[in-house]
């Protein structure tokens, strides 16, 4: 049997202790902010959940050309559990965003800040992922559309953060810049561990996905082949029995023997 | 804007990081429990499949 999620156990401990770290290095040794005070805690979350999310989208897109190259299903189910991740990140983005700007702009959104826009663009943008993959029922053609899709709007990403931050007027602090934003050391360490952990998190998240799309499918393919056996039984079975691809496996273990 | 005093900040603070671990442990649970329920559906479509073959 193959062994699904192989090594996730390690990557789930790595993550959790990376984010008990990182959150006692939050709370317990960055000194509190001199301009915004308490509230500035939430930069911690908020920025890691930001890089993570869209670099998941960049990532999804490098995944499709590795499925356009090869032909490979796997690096398009792999796509799709990166966009899907970071959709959901997307939120967390969303959220935690509108909350630290209530507490420090007053507003919970402010439609003229280029960064607010943009990242709300990008994830209405990904939000149509879903529905256009699952709107094609051939599953060639949905993973071949869901790919062009996902290399297109991964393209996309870089290009409207470097829109961004050629905008002239913002109130949105910058983080990513030669200065680090001006932080001081103890700042920056919390900051990039908090980063490694929200990595880390979502490695883990993704492969945890992984592992139950590649169970789903194994057991479709045992379905099938369960079928196919119990027809077979009832009535004279065929000399060659077709095996969908990727369950050949499965559906030797699944056949009656020769001869019973 | 000048800095919120710690008790109002501290609640901004607080719901930040609720909001994302709520999420992430929905996002767990809901996986958790599909992957366990497909592993039981597993074992016991491969079971006979195993005992016919014998």
């Amino acid at each position: 049997m193959v062994t699904y999620g192989k090594g996730l156990r390690a990557l789930a401990a790595a993550s959790a202790a990376a984010v008990a770290v990182a959150l006692w290095l939050v709370f317990f040794y960055a000194p509190i902010d001199a301009d915004q005070g308490f509230v500035q805690k939430i930069f911690y979350l908020h920025v890691p959940i930001a890089i993570v999310a869209l670099c998941g989208f960049v990532a999804a897109g490098v995944m499709a050309i590795g499925h356009l190259r090869s032909g490979d299903r796997s690096w398009d189910v792999r796509s799709y559990v990166a966009i899907h991740l970071s959709i959901i990140l997307g939120v967390g983005v969303l959220v935690t965003g509108a909350i630290w700007a209530k507490a420090s702009w007053g507003h919970w959104w402010v439609w003229d800040e280029p960064t607010l826009v943009s990242f709300l663009i990008v994830f209405l943008l990904y939000c149509t992922y879903p529905p256009l993959r699952f709107s094609i029922e051939d599953s060639e053609r949905q993973a071949r559309y869901a790919s062009v899709f996902a290399i297109t709007a991964g393209a996309f990403v870089p290009l409207n953060f470097l829109a961004v931050r050629l905008a002239e007027a913002y109130t949105h602090p910058r983080v990513l810049s030669a200065t680090g934003g001006q932080m001081p050391g103890s700042m920056r360490l919390t900051f990039l561990v908090s980063l490694f952990a929200m990595a880390l998190l979502f490695t883990t998240l993704w492969k945890l996905e992984l592992t139950a799309k590649n169970l789903a499918r194994e057991l479709r393919d045992l379905r099938r082949s369960a079928e196919r056996a119990g027809g077979g039984e009832r009535a004279p079975a065929p000399a060659a029995p077709d095996t969908p691809t990727g369950g050949a496996a499965v559906a030797a273990t699944a056949a009656p023997p020769p001869g019973s | 804007m000048s800095a919120l005093p710690l008790d109002e900040a501290g609640r901004y603070v607080a719901a930040a990081y609720v909001v994302f671990v709520t999420l992430v442990v929905v996002y767990v649970a809901i996986m958790a429990a599909k992957v366990s329920r497909m592993e039981r559906e597993l074992v016991a479509l491969k079971k006979p499949a195993e005992e016919r073959q014998r």
